[in-house]
């Protein structure tokens, strides 16, 4: 029995599956409570993805609301252009397509940033791709296509449960079963140790690159789907703090872990829901909770059993 | 041709600004390798230290007058100091020999808390005040170029704090312990310097330029905000890293640069909506085609 639940294709049908089902239920569910769950899938597609890059291959990127904003600006122009010239009904055929589209131009600038990242490690990386985001930001906010800086509005609602979850299914299997794979392993050897990864024969810079690549396709799905969800966006909502958001979930999952970062997805996307009277005080105490973290539990919150042996270098 | 010189003093005083925190950025890499990411904030608490103490030192001095200035200066560059070392021995002191990442997500945080707490209604709310004036204002003309006294003195300020810090770097004792620290803080540390007092000295002193930068920003521009140390901070390391991180006269010098091309850029048609994104452009070229930047030496990584 436990070896059929570990199959992870198996467990992939039934996180389908189960989508479909609650999908199906959504129309009787409360309208706010059926966003903030659409919250979380999104969330964990953010999480999952950004894990890759940041846990798995030990890369540190800041510039995830960055590849997620291309998705969502690429795939809320398809639709919007669709809405337009083809009408109500062709527009729900054009809803995946986007998404997809969203995702690959997302990717394509993940390979843009992968490829000079090849070249930088740890905080030059990290502030690269915080400089990519802004551009990217600084770049919407003046093309005129794009809305500039007040951005797209009346992008259709057609974001659902069945769609989140599916993708949000799809993009951890994806990650699980590529990180799994003897492929995979490439990117814990670049993450463990660089220098003795590419003295194996592993080509880290084509690792960093995948990385880069297929975590911000899934940062793309994950800006389409919140464009559809959201029905307004702007250059604003994509801003440094949406990254830092994804980062401290990563963080707080313990880095490299899926589950743990799933969950982290989870409780931060409802802990501002049911904290609505410290609203304020959200950031502060995000804040404060990376520094303890950093300084007495640095593996991550929801990380329990063997410890990584820390690396001083 | 008026126009393009008279941009070149805004450029210069921007540049100043931006040089004064870089070389924080950048000693603090020399002695620690890694990015003090709230360095920023420490010059937006400078630009705020400054903002209330004026009221208070007007009491004694009448502001706007040079001896109040000095005043407020010296005060805020004192405030800083001790900011930035209680930060380092906060936050950063438990974790050293931690992994880069480890310190570098930690200086992220400090940012956050200190930008979200100043925020708050309880300390400076996050709407924009006004910065008082703390010069008699006046104009004035130099081979040809008009200055008006803020100008002036941000520059003439840059430069002697550049030349005080030159030489405490280059001719005192605790110039040379930095110097050694930075170079191979383990065989420094054999050789009897105290690590840790001069991290902590280089925090302080890092610092104390970032207040005088904030004091000479919020003159300039006047308008000051608790979000303001982040673009300014980042700007500030791209200046950093466009001279060479760890190299001092490199940091001035990018920072003097990337103020140039910003107020030209900002000045252009077309170009100046992309203004801020100047930068990052900036950072990734030179990251691209000579990470040493241009005045750095160029490092053999060790295994």
């Amino acid at each position: 029995m436990s070896r059929i639940l570990k199959d992870p294709r198996l467990l992939l049908l039934i996180a389908i599956v189960a989508a479909v089902i609650t999908g199906l239920g959504a129309d009787q569910m409360n309208l706010y409570y059926r966003g903030v769950i659409i919250d979380i899938g999104i969330a964990i597609i953010l999480a999952v993805s950004l894990n890759l890059i940041n846990g798995h291959t030990g890369q540190f990127s800041l510039g995830h609301a960055g590849f997620m904003s291309v998705g969502a600006y690429v795939a809320a122009m398809i639709t919007l252009a669709a809405q337009k010239s083809m009408g109500a009904e062709v527009l729900a055929w054009m809803f995946l397509p986007a998404l997809l589209v969203g995702g690959l131009v997302a990717a394509l600038a993940g390979l843009l940033v992968g490829i000079p990242s090849l070249r930088l490690r740890g905080d030059y990386l990290a502030i690269v791709t915080l400089g990519f985001g802004e551009i990217i930001r600084v770049i919407f906010q003046n093309v005129e296509a794009a809305g500039g800086a007040s951005g797209l509005s009346g992008i259709p609602r057609m974001t659902g449960l069945t769609w989140t979850f599916i993708l949000a299914a799809i993009a951890v299997y994806v990650v699980g079963c590529l990180v799994n794979s003897t492929y995979g392993r490439g990117f814990i050897a670049v993450h463990d140790d660089e220098v003795a990864a590419s003295s194996m024969g592993l080509n880290p810079t084509r690792y960093k690159v995948t990385a880069f690549v297929i975590g911000a396709f899934f940062a793309g799905i994950a800006g389409g789907l919140f464009a559809h969800h959201k029905t307004t966006i702007n250059p604003q909502v994509f801003d440094f703090m949406k990254s830092f958001e994804v980062v401290v979930m990563v963080i707080l999952g313990g880095m490299g872990r899926t589950g743990g970062v799933i969950l982290a997805a989870i409780i931060l996307t409802l802990a501002p829901e049911f904290l609505r009277a410290v609203a304020e005080y959200r950031m502060i105490i995000y804040a404060l909770l990376i520094i303890f973290l950093m300084i007495a539990r640095p593996q991550g919150l929801f990380h329990f059993g063997r410890k990584r042996k820390p690396l001083t270098h | 041709m008026n126009e393009i010189s008279q941009q070149l003093v805004n450029g210069l005083a921007l540049g100043s600004v931006y040089a004064l925190i870089a070389i924080g950025y950048t000693m603090v890499y020399g002695v620690l390798r890694f990015i003090n990411f709230a360095h920023g904030d420490v010059f937006m608490l400078g630009s705020f230290a400054g903002f209330y103490l004026a009221p208070q030192i007007a009491k004694w001095f009448p502001l706007p007058s040079w001896g109040g200035w000095v005043a407020v200066m010296a005060a805020t560059m004192i405030i800083c100091a001790i900011i930035g070392i209680v930060i380092e021995l906060l936050a950063y002191r438990p974790l050293r020999n931690r992994p880069k990442l480890t310190v570098l997500i930690t200086a992220i945080g400090v940012s956050l808390l200190i930008q979200y707490t100043c925020q708050h209604q309880a300390f400076f709310g996050a709407s924009q005040k006004a910065f008082p004036p703390l010069l008699p204002s006046g104009n004035f003309s130099l081979g040809g170029l008009s200055f008006n006294t803020t100008q002036f003195v941000v520059l003439g300020v840059t430069l002697v704090l550049l030349a005080a810090l030159t030489f405490i770097v280059k001719k005192t004792r605790i110039g040379m312990a930095m110097r050694a620290v930075s170079h191979n803080s383990a065989a420094a540390s054999l050789m009897g310097i105290s690590n840790s007092f001069i991290i902590s000295f280089t925090f302080g002193l890092g610092s104390a330029l970032a207040g005088a930068g904030g004091i000479l920003y919020g003159m300039t521009y006047t308008g000051i905000e608790p979000l303001m140390g982040v673009s300014v901070g980042l700007k500030a390391f791209v200046a950093a890293v466009l001279g060479g991180i760890g190299n001092l006269p490199g940091a001035a010098l990018g920072g003097l640069l990337l103020g140039i091309v910003e107020t030209y850029a900002g000045g252009m048609s077309g170009v100046s909506t992309y203004r801020d994104g100047i930068a990052f452009a900036i950072l990734i070229l030179i990251l691209i085609f000579k990470p040493t930047g241009l005045l750095g030496s160029k490092q053999i990584e060790k295994v």
